[in-house]
Formats: C-alpha cells, structure tokens, sequence
C-alpha cells in the first residue's frame, strides 16, 4: 500500500477516534425470473436478449410483482430477526441514468417491508450484535460497458455500451443501523458481518451471494468521531467492494485517510468514493453539487403488499436454524475444538467445508485443506477463498484419492495447481499432468535397486543394522519418482531387500 | 440549491426545476413559464386548505393489494426487437454518449 | 350516395349485423372506411397514420375466418381506429409528440390484443394532444384535429382524432383514453358518445402512461349500444396490468334499453352553474325533463370537495407524468438530437437536447409543475396535499350514490371553441375538464352522450352521467333510455345535423 501524504496508521488512528460504520448490502435474489417481468435472469446471455418491454422500460409497459421475490424478503427479514410491515407500498425513486430504463427505479421508500432487526456475528469467539435497519425490495439496473477510455471505467470513455439483460432482476437492500463500539475490531467487524450475511441468505436459498459474479454487493460507510464524542461525524460511502477482503481493506483505508484530514484540521468532504482492488484505496468520485432530490411517491401502477400474520408465520416455519445454532450442530458433528471453529468461521470457510464433508470428506482433512492450502493461495491472489476456482466436490476428490493411497500430499498441491489454473477436474488433472504414486512394485523395485547400487556404503550400513540410514535412499528413490512414491512402501522394499 | 419559499416560481427556480427534469429550455422559455406556473400553483394550492391531518392519502382508486404472479418465464423480447428502436446500437448493446456522472 | 356512403353511415351494430348476415363483407366495410378517409381526412386531419394494406389484409382475414364457419365476436370485421396513444406492434406510435416521429413499438397493447383477436380491423391511429395532455388536440405536434361540424373548431382533447373521426363516419368505432375527461369531452363537442370505464376495468397495459393512478381506455362511437359492444370486448382482467379488476366486466349489454322507472338521477349542485354556457345548461335541463318522464327521480346532491378536484388533479397529474415520461431520454427509442454547437455531447446533454426538442410546451410546463410538486419540501403540500383531496372526493361519490343511483352533470361547460381560444391560458384551458375530473379522481365510470346542440353556436353539447365503480352497466342503462327518447325527439340522431363534409385531396397532413 502506498502511503499517501497525510494518511495516519490504523491502529495510530484508533487512539484517537472512534470509527463508526453503515454497511448497505444488495443482495440478487436467485429466483427465476426478474422483479417485475418474466424475464429470465440467468448469468452470462448475449446481451439483451433476456428483455422485454417491461424491464426495458418501453412506453406503456406494466410492472407486476414477482411474489417469490417477496417471499423471500420476508423471509430474510425475519432471519434478521426484523419487524415485516403488515401493509406496504412501492416507490419510485426518480433520476436519469442510462443504464436504468425508465429513469426511475421502483424500490421501497418510507415503507419497507422489513424493518428494526439485528443478527449477532461471531468476530473472533466474541458475539457482536448488529442492528439493522431495514431491508427492502427493489430492483437491477442495466449493465454499461465503457468504451475508449483506459481503464474501461467510466472516466475518459467515448461512448457506452448498454446491456439489459440484468435491469429488473430483484434486489433486496440490506442497510445496517450506524455500527458503534467496534473500535480497533471496526474493519474485523465489517468483514464478519458481511460474511455472516453471506452465510445466511445462503443457508435461506435465496442468493447465490457471489461477491465476484455481483451477486451481493457491499457499500461501505464510515465515519470517525473523536474517542468519547457522541455526535457522529461526517461519513463517506466507499463503492466498488467486491470481496470480504475488500470490505475489510476499504475500512482500514477509510480509517486512515479520515484520520488524516482530521488530524490535519480539515473536514471531512460527504462523497461517494470509489475502492480499487489493486492498490486497496479509496478516491473520490465525482463531488455533486446537490444531494440528488429524488422525488420520492408511491408506486401507482402497483398495489400495495399486505404481509398478514399468517403469511408472516407460515414464512417462518420455512426458516432454516440460526447461524449459532448450525454452527454448534456443525461443531459437534465435526468433534472440532472451537478455536478449530472460529478458525474455520474466520476464515469465511464454514459453507466450504460443510460442503466438501458432505461430499465425502473427513471434516480434519476439509478442515485441513481449506485452511491450509486454500486460504494460503486465496491471500497470494488476493481474493477470498470462496472465490478460488475450486468446488468443494473437486477437494473431497483430491482427498478421497490421498486416502486411496493414488496420490500423496505433496502431489495433491499439484493436483490443486492444475484445478486452480483451471486444467480440469482432479482425475483429469492426475492423468494429464502424470501425478498419480507408483504403486507397481516392480517398477519401484527397480527405482530401490538403482538406488541401493548408487550408493553401497549406505546400504552396507543398513545391512549392518542402521535402519535410520535407510532415510537416504528413500529421498533417493523419490527423488528419481518425483515424488511420486508412496514413502512407505519405499521404506519396506529397501529394507526387504537389505535385511 | 433548491426552489425558494414564495409560491410564485422564480425563473432560477425553474431553471433548477428544468435541470432534475433533464430539459434544456431556453430563455424564452423559462421567462414565458415561471409566470405562468406561478399562476397555475396559486390555484392549485387550494389543496393545501385541506388542513385535515387525519384525512388519509389515496393513491389508488382500487383497493386492492397482493397483485402478484408467478416465477415463472414469460416469453420476451427477441434482441432484434428490443434494439428495433435504438438511435444507436454497437455489439448488440445499446449505444449512449459518454456519461458524465458516476453511477448513483 | 353511393354504396359506400351507406356503409359508413352505419353505426357498428348495423354493420355488425350486415357482416353477420352475409350482406357485406369486411374487406367492403374497411374498404369503404379507407375511401371516406381519403376523402375527407385531409380537411378532418382526424388520422395521424392509416394503415390501408394491414386494414384490408385483417379485414381479407376476418372475412375468411367467418367463411370457414367459426364462431365469431359480434364486432368481427368492422374496422377500429385506435388512439395513437396505444401501442401497436408494426404501426408506427407517436402519442402526438415528436419525440416519438416513426416510433414502431415491438409489441401491442392488451386492448390492441383483443381487438385483433375478434377480428377488427385496425384502420389506423387518431390524433390526440401530445402525450395526451391537453383538451382541445391543438397541442398534437402534428397539427389539430378539426371539428366536423364546423372546421374551424376544436374536436376536443385530447382524444380529439378518435372522436373527429367517428363523428365524421371514418370509422364506426374508435379507441380513446380518458385521464381527466380525454373521451368524454371530445364526445360531447362532436355529438359522439364516450365512455370512461371504471378505473381498472380496462387494461392499461400498452397505453403510454401519462397519469398511471387516473388513466383508462376506453370506447368511442356514435350510439350507446355500439359503446356497449366495444366496452364489453375491450374490458376484463388483464394479468399484465396489476391494477386492473379481477372481476367479469359489468353486464353492459343487458343493461341497455333498461327500465328508469324509480331511478335516482342525482345532479351534482357544483357541477354546472356559473361558467357553463346556457345553450348548454338549457339542453341538460331538458335532459332531465326526460328522464323524469321515463320514471327517474331526479335529486340534488352536493359535492363541496368537487371544487376542489381541478386543483387535485392539476397537481397529481403532472407529477405522475413527470415521472412517466422520465424514460424519454434518447438512449434506448425515439428522437436523439444533440445540442447545437457541441462535438460529442455528454449523454446528459444529448438527454436535455432531445427532450427540449421533442416535447412540446405543454408537455413541458406539466412536466416542470409535476417535478416541482413531487420535490423535496414541496411533496406535503402539494402531491400529498393533493392524494388527501382525492380521499375527499372519493367520500363524498360514495355519499352521494348512497342516496342516488347514477350522478349526471353536462359533460362541459362550453361547446366547441375556436382555435386558438384558449392556447395562451393554461388555466383556461383546465376549466374545460371541470366537470370530467372528478370521476378520474375517484375512480369511477363515466360515459358521455350528445344531448342536442346549444342554441348560441348550434354546436354539440353532452350530458355527463357517473355510476360507482364497477356499476358501468348504470352508464348504459340511462345513456340508451335518454338517448332513445332524444333521438325519437329528433327524429334521428344528432349526428344527422352535422354538416356534411367537403372533399379534400388527400389523407392526413
């Protein structure tokens, strides 16, 4: 990270102020269809070819409510332990914007349909409840591509691009309460929240929450006020924070630029800013002249949505168990220790490794794997384990072949190369990259015999009794193999052969 | 900067108006329209008479609620279609001059 | 008169029966339709595109499918025009505005939908005010629509090619759609009938929206039966329209020729008085002298929040509309310009460019009003303001059909103005729309019949009868009594008087 002139270290920053955080999340809920047309909403088609005159806005066209989207609304406002409104309306938020049809974005305002909630999030073994303010159901925008400028972003483009195939697929808004108290932990929190968030609606079904495919997005608010003031002080919003690690990144970097300026007697400028991947910092977006009026007024062309007690109740019947409660059932399955488990949590693993058990795995060996090998190679590429190109199938694979003696650890590291660069499945990878252990003793004999021939003080030694020397011609024998032996059996044709 | 506190619309009033409607209206314009504005909202402020509080907002004539349908796929648009009526089309997107502001 | 004279001097239902019976075909019909929009639209200017091919090859179509011995839709085969403010797929669709010049929508509207499925052939799209705001068709970018009985007039608005049309035997049938009276006005300037169905009785959509909680299509014709017919066809439950009516569409044939005996009539006291022109009260008097004699009892009803209802309404409108027609920004359809002098205009620019030039000034003040209303500090005061107005006058409907079973005012105040009249009076203007708005506001049905032509101008005026929500066949049930005993009082009907037109050159501009 660069150091810019007048940025303070965190933990610097941290004595004297006291970080308070809003985390909005958006949410793309996986139902099949969008918000408010029939459109599919699947990932990667031709653009605009999942449109129609709904979601591109044409005149005259209707929005008709997607009733599993509000379903699953409901539903994720109670497992936010939330107030669901028993009567309430859409809104038309108004504002030109190419990338959104019809210039207004019908979403909820004043009335959202869950509100006043909190959900408690482990941040290392210790509880951090989180209130929430509401959630809300709104909907996508288009997607633009800009053309002739560096970067492809916006600033120096030509022109863009738009593709609709995204406008209109449902959105749920997650907004938290102003998070108080998490002093030094501020960026730790932020990250576990949205991970506990994550694990939630996947355990609900509703999102496939892909941070990287933009399936759950985070916009991260910050404020610092001075240690023991309660006013709070002017916030930022930073955008463009597409990972856990990110979320996490964006707050330290916040932490310090903020610090800076205040402790250089300057104000704190209320922007939007934007947080880049590669050098982990913030910068300004454009400065608007006037907050937006967005002229706010109850959707017309739909009916208002009544949650009835009965409806609310039979939703929460549908409800899987808490997060707490998963994860004490998960712990005892797994007879794992609980700093075993808030590792594993911490991590942001607990889906993976859930996943690859019941693929087949031991839990040591998931466990093992994904907090080992994995999450060393997510933090080299800078990305979150979740995101690496590996499914929990393919590791209980490479697992179930280590127990079957075909390979051995060492060449499995190999084995996760070839599925990360995306060569294929494990038994492709073996086959096509040679990796699996010799197992024909003939051919290993021979190995032993070269070995035994290369080096016959060493085998006179074994001979005689020095059984330990035998470790020389092992590493000899593997050597040769490249690795691809398994020890032991070396070990026992060695020494079959010389005692 | 937003609209000022007589009810009578001043012509920088509606050149603020005119900027959040996105129309670019000239002179003429906007010296012919504030007055006549401030005539139509002179009348039009009657409704504020309504001093009752408890008198709740309609916003639809039809009281209904729960419209919903199904998540099920509908057939839509074919691209062809959807771009029929694009002033500018590029690989098969629609095609817009550069934006100046950021995404909101 | 040849042949073809006669067709169109048919109302729809005795055509209807001439196509059911084998005397005719619709390829004749249309035919006949298309020649008498040759003739006279030039002078008219009622049609803004006709379809001549597409009419006659639906018309070919229809003709065929009654051939073939299937089972047909009583209107089948007798040609529509249709409001250029409806989508229609392959039809270009203006709304009267520039902004949307040779726009072809890839898609019809439900109404649209409906009428080709029972085989009316589309004739082509009527003029109207842009964007359907306005009540006099002079804000059409295209040019006005001429009144025809007396050219130098306004045919009403802002569907004022639907009716024109009609009224001028161009077609026997037409399209409107009614926010504020947009059916019911130009019905009472051109001696036609207009009918507003109950909010939601109809399918919005397709329509272009201008005020999403006060917009309905609805029918234009000559007779009431004939509105009957069409009512029927167009209306019903639309599952692409969440705000339309889950119900059957009201018995709106078995109501006509009904019995008025101890029907309570009830005239609203702040709907008529000063500001309406005599020739116009003395015909509505003498309405209610009629319906009288057919056994209605006639009641006062007062309804103090109507004096509010243009207020309401000119600020609700507006605001929805601003809203609404928030999408016309260049990017995806319609007019793109850029603003002169600049070489590659930002996306903004070219957004504020093209709806400076594709909006006409009406379009704009509402425009300007409506973003005015709904913004920040203001939203109390007038929107919401406005919302609590309607609440009112929806109250004071319910009260007054608790003791009356249909409400009836003159449809306007005044007969058809010159042109010009009123263009630099905005307010002026709204007035025409007093007694209309309030039954949009409320939500409830409204149709308007020709009730004899006043004595100062000898031009058209209407009566105006209101029903609660979802009771339409009330509107029928007395618009075909009144309009029976006008007519026996005529000996025809009013139409009949109208001057007949003069040939002109050649279709639209």
């Amino acid at each position: 990270m660069t150091t810019l002139p007048g940025l303070v270290g965190f933990d610097e920053a941290l004595e004297t102020f006291d970080p308070v955080m809003g985390l909005e999340v958006h949410v793309e809920l996986d139902t099949a269809t969008k918000m408010f047309c029939g459109c599919p909403t699947g990932f990667g088609a031709k653009p605009n070819t999942q449109v129609c005159p709904v979601c591109l806005g044409l005149p005259g066209a209707l929005p008709v409510v997607n009733g599993a989207a509000v379903q699953s609304a409901i539903r994720i406002g109670l497992a936010l332990n939330c107030s669901i409104a028993p009567w309430c309306r859409f809104a038309r938020k108004n504002y030109f914007y190419p990338d959104m049809p019809k210039n207004f974005q019908t979403s909820q305002y004043d009335e959202p349909i869950a509100y006043d909630g909190f959900t408690e999030v482990d941040v290392d073994g210790d509880v951090f409840r989180v209130e929430i303010e509401r959630a809300h159901m709104e909907e996508d925008t288009g997607k633009s591509l800009h053309v002739g400028g560096a970067t492809g972003r916006i600033h120096g483009a030509v022109h863009s691009l738009l593709d609709y195939n995204r406008a209109g697929v449902p959105l749920i808004e997650i907004v938290t309460k102003p998070i108080e108290g998490a002093g030094a932990r501020a960026a730790q929190v932020a990250r576990a929240y949205v991970a506990h968030l994550r694990e939630l609606l996947l355990s609900l079904g509703v999102s496939d929450v892909r941070m990287e495919q933009g399936s759950m997005r985070c916009d991260v608010n910050l404020s610092l006020r001075p240690v023991g003031q309660q006013t709070f002080g002017t916030r930022t919003e930073t955008k463009n924070v597409n990972s856990l690690r990110s979320v996490e990144r964006a707050i330290r970097f916040e932490v310090s630029r903020q610090a800076g300026v205040l402790g250089a007697g300057a104000a704190i400028v209320q922007e939007t800013r934007h947080f880049h991947e590669d050098t982990g910092e913030t910068t300004a977006g454009r400065v608007k002249t006037d907050a937006e009026d967005y002229r706010y007024f109850p959707e017309p062309d739909l009916t208002p949505i009544e949650a009835t007690a009965d409806w609310v109740e039979e939703l929460r019947a549908t409800l899987p168990e808490a997060p707490r409660v998963r994860r004490a059932r998960l712990q005892q399955a797994w007879g794992a220790s609980d700093l075993e488990m808030r590792d594993i949590v911490g991590a942001g693993a607990l889906i993976l490794v859930e996943q690859t058990v019941a693929a087949g795995s031991s839990p040591q060996a998931a466990r093992k794997w994904w907090l080992s090998e994995l999450t060393r190679r997510a933090n080299e590429t800078g990305v979150d384990v979740s995101e690496l190109a590996i499914t929990p199938a393919d590791v209980a694979g490479i697992q179930a072949m280590v127990d079957a003696g075909r390979i051995n650890d060492k060449l499995a590291r190999g084995v996760f190369d070839g599925v990360l660069a995306g060569e294929g499945t494990p038994q492709e990878v073996v086959a096509a990259r040679g990796l699996e252990v010799v197992s024909d003793d003939a051919a290993l004999g021979a190995a032993v015999d070269r070995a035994i021939a290369a080096s016959p003080d060493v085998a006179d030694k074994i001979r005689a009794g020095k059984v330990a020397a035998a470790g020389a011609l092992i590493g000899a024998v593997m050597k040769e193999m490249r690795g691809q032996a398994d020890a032991g059996r070396v070990r026992e044709l060695i020494l079959s052969r010389l005692t | 900067m937003s609209v000022s506190d007589d009810p009578a619309l001043s012509r920088d009033d509606v050149a603020y108006l005119a900027g959040l409607a996105r129309i670019d209206l000239t002179d003429a314009e906007l010296d012919h329209l504030a007055p006549q504005l401030g005539v139509i909202l002179d009348s039009v402020a009657v409704v504020g008479e309504v001093a009752d509080a408890d008198i709740p907002p309609m916003s639809h004539a039809v009281p209904t609620s729960n419209v919903f349908r199904a998540d099920e796929v509908r057939p839509g648009l074919t691209h062809e279609e959807a771009l029929s009526g694009a002033p500018q089309e590029e690989q098969q997107r629609f095609s817009v001059p550069r934006i100046l502001t950021e995404e909101a | 008169m040849s042949s073809e004279d006669d067709l169109t001097r048919l109302s729809a239902t005795e055509l209807a029966e001439r196509l059911a019976a084998g005397d005719t075909t619709s390829v004749q019909a249309t035919q006949a339709h298309l020649d008498r929009i040759a003739d006279v639209d030039g002078n008219v200017h009622a049609f803004l595109h006709v379809d001549v091919d597409g009419a006659l090859e639906q018309a070919d179509a229809v003709d065929r499918r009654r051939a073939d011995g299937e089972l047909l839709h009583p209107l089948a085969g007798v040609p529509i025009a249709v409001k250029d403010l409806l989508a229609t797929k392959g039809m270009p669709t203006t709304c009267g505005s520039r902004m949307l010049e040779g726009w072809i929508p890839p898609y019809d509207a439900t109404v649209v939908e409906r009428l080709r499925a029972a085989g009316l052939p589309i004739l082509g799209k009527t003029n109207m005010d842009e964007f359907a705001m306005g009540s006099s068709t002079e804000h059409s970018a295209y040019g006005p629509t001429r009144n025809p009985w007396n050219l130098g007039r306004i045919p009403g608005g802002s569907g004022g090619g639907s009716a024109a049309a009609v009224a001028a035997y161009e077609a026997p049938l037409a399209i409107g759609t009614d926010t504020g009276g947009s059916i019911r006005q130009p019905g009472a300037v051109t001696g036609t009938v207009g009918v507003k169905p109950t909010y939601g009785g109809v399918s919005r959509y397709g329509l272009v929206a201008l005020a999403s909680s006060l917009d309905q299509a609805g029918p234009v014709t000559r007779t009431v039966r004939d509105a009957a017919l069409l009512h029927d066809l167009i209306g019903g439950h639309d599952p692409r329209d969440s705000t339309s009516i889950d119900a059957p569409v009201p018995p709106v044939l078995d109501a006509l020729d009904g019995d008025l005996t101890g029907l309570r009539v009830g005239v609203v006291t702040e709907l008529g008085g000063e500001g309406y022109q005599p020739g116009v009260r003395a015909r509505f008097e003498e309405s209610l002298e009629l319906l009288t004699k057919a056994g209605a009892e006639i009641v006062e009803v007062s309804c103090p929040s109507f004096t509010k209802a243009l207020a309401a309404y000119y600020l609700i409108l507006p605001s929805e509309a601003s809203s609404n027609l928030a999408r016309f920004d260049a990017m995806r359809f319609g007019l793109r310009v850029g603003p002169e002098g600049v070489d590659a205009p930002s996306a903004e620019q070219v957004m504020a460019a093209t709806r400076a030039a594709g909006f006409g000034s009406e379009v704009k003040r509402r425009i300007i009003l409506g973003t005015y209303a709904l913004s920040s500090g203001y939203y109390d005061a007038y929107y919401g303001s406005a919302q609590k107005v309607r609440t009112l006058i929806s109250r004071e409907f319910d009260a007054a059909f608790g003791r009356t079973d249909v409400l009836v005012s003159p449809t306007t105040p005044t007969t058809a103005f010159e042109f010009g009249a009123k263009l630099d009076d905005p307010l002026a203007m709204y007035l025409n729309d007093v007694a209309t708005i309030p039954a949009n506001l409320a939500g409830v049905p409204g149709l308007s019949l020709p009730i004899g032509l006043a004595d100062e101008d000898g031009l058209p005026s209407g009566l105006q009868v209101l029903a609660p929500a979802m009771a339409d066949d009330r509107l029928y049930r007395v618009g075909s009594v009144l309009e029976r005993l006008l007519e026996e009082q005529w000996g025809g009907p009013l139409l009949g008087r109208a001057p007949e037109l003069a040939s002109s050159t050649g279709v639209g501009r």
